[in-house]
């Protein structure tokens, strides 16, 4: 089964898409454009369509996802953390 | 993939694929009216709206723009207006009848609505009993136009619902399609990904200027910023974090091979076959009554929280990858693409089915919003009225 997705392989989250991933799951993540799978464990309950962690990123960092940048770290995040607006911010307006 | 679908092939050489006799208001006080004449006269539709009085300007021509579009879109196959003085209802006559389609306008001044109900009932039951007797005739896949707007996204929409219009459009565009896209605001963060797609320098420029006016409006009326509107509450609940995120997703709906051929301004009727930007808002019934004033015949419209929007006049395909969406609001959805997320199908079959379903919804099936009632008629507005 497959838990989460991600875009490109460099992409720094991926997108949860079934329901009742809790804290401490085992995740499968299947990379779209590549069509292969990657593994890692969920430190955090994460609804469905909400991001996951892939790396730990530090306040200031740049968040990855589609291969670009989709904005920034405002708090610091772990691997397999949530990752939503409570720590990542816009960088324009 | 078929390359015909059967349609109403119209005065003007347009194909439509629905044959709808509406009853149009130029205005606000003239929506009692046509509401009335509706009710009188089985098979036509009323499209009511709140405005129409005291604009001026650009604002005005849009709205004049708007209502001739909708009422010269290929799936109307007759027009009653109804205004409150003359003037301005014979100019929304005159620009539908440029299509050579019938179409006759009522003023309400002198004659209150009672007397305007009755002269538009007899010439609206004329017209349903015409149009009714108009048949399908098989058409070539390059007339129909088919346009896209997603709403109520979320991240299932970027990795799913999104690029199967996407692969779909693709399929389209080689066929020799007029396509639509647009959202001005909600392509911030991917604005140099549409740029580089554009066909050439001019295009680019023209998509830029666009862009780049729009977010001059947003510096001038935002306060902090746009966070509490984009993305949306429910954006951010099926979980988008940022605009940069949600414009990604956006942009997945124009695929990865056509090219953005032209640029249109609000409304404004695409000139020739290939894909089209036009500048428009990113509210769902705003952005699709554009694209149905425009022209625009059938709608590919991917949720993922669960967008429930229909248009009078123009089917809205809806499309998902969202499980939980489609489960607990199912009747909403037409096509589920929630195996693309589980590689139980291919982005290939993902698009091969939505475009099965655009067929069987040309040729006459009824979409969910249709089945459903949902006629979200909603006119863009560019400044105050006088």
């Amino acid at each position: 089964m497959i838990h989460c997705v991600l875009h490109d392989p460099d992409d720094s989250v991926a997108v949860v898409v079934v329901e009742g991933i809790k804290a401490g799951a085992p995740l499968t993540g299947l990379i779209l454009d590549e069509d292969r799978t990657i593994e890692l464990e969920c430190r955090q309950d994460i609804p469905i369509g909400h991001k996951v962690a892939l790396k730990d990123m530090k306040v200031g960092d740049t968040v990855i996802k589609y291969g670009v940048d989709i904005g920034k770290v405002v708090q610091p995040i772990r691997k397999g953390e949530h990752a939503h607006v409570h720590n990542i911010k816009t960088k324009r307006w | 993939m078929q390359t015909t679908f059967q349609g109403y092939r119209r005065e003007n050489g347009r194909v439509g694929v629905r044959n709808h006799v509406i009853i149009l208001p130029v205005d606000d006080l003239s929506n009692a009216a046509c509401e009335a004449v509706a009710n009188n006269i089985k098979g036509t539709l009323a499209i009511p709206h709140p405005y129409g009085r005291l604009q001026f300007g650009a604002d005005l021509e849009l709205h004049f723009r708007t209502l001739i579009g909708t009422g010269s879109n290929p799936n109307v196959a007759a027009v009653v207006v109804i205004g409150i003085e003359e003037q301005w209802t014979k100019r929304v006559v005159d620009g539908i009848a440029a299509t050579g389609k019938p179409v006759q306008g009522f003023g309400i001044e002198l004659h209150g609505d009672h007397g305007t109900i009755m002269r538009a009932s007899k010439v609206a039951k004329e017209y349903v009993q015409w149009a009714s007797e108009k048949v399908r005739t098989e058409s070539p896949l390059s007339d129909l136009w088919v346009s896209t707007k997603c709403g109520e996204s979320d991240t299932t929409s970027g990795c799913g619902s999104n690029p199967t219009v996407g692969d779909a459009f693709d399929k389209l565009y080689a066929a020799g399609s007029t396509l639509v896209f647009g959202e001005t605001t909600e392509l911030t963060g991917g604005e140099q990904i549409v740029a580089a797609r554009c066909r050439d320098d001019k295009v680019r420029a023209d998509f830029m200027r666009i862009f780049d006016r729009y977010q001059g409006v947003i510096e001038r009326h935002k306060t902090s910023d746009l966070s509490d509107s984009q993305p949306t509450k429910g954006n951010i609940a099926g979980g988008l974090t940022t605009i940069e995120e949600k414009a990604l997703g956006n942009i997945q709906k124009i695929g990865r091979k056509c090219t953005v051929d032209g640029v249109l301004d609000k409304a404004e009727a695409p000139t020739h076959p290939g894909l089209w930007f036009m500048d428009s808002s990113s509210a769902a019934a705003e952005m699709v009554t554009l694209c149905a004033a425009a022209g625009y015949v059938v709608h590919f419209f991917p949720t993922g929280q669960g967008n429930v929007i229909g248009n009078p006049v123009l089917p809205v395909i809806k499309l998902c990858a969202n499980p939980r969406t489609v489960r607990t609001m199912s009747e909403h959805i037409d096509v589920d693409v929630t195996g693309l997320l589980q590689r139980e199908i291919t982005l290939d079959e993902a698009g091969n089915t939505l475009l099965d379903m655009m067929f069987r919804t040309a040729n006459g099936r009824l979409t969910a919003a249709e089945a459903l009632g949902h006629r979200e008629f909603v006119l863009t507005r560019l400044y105050e009225s006088a």
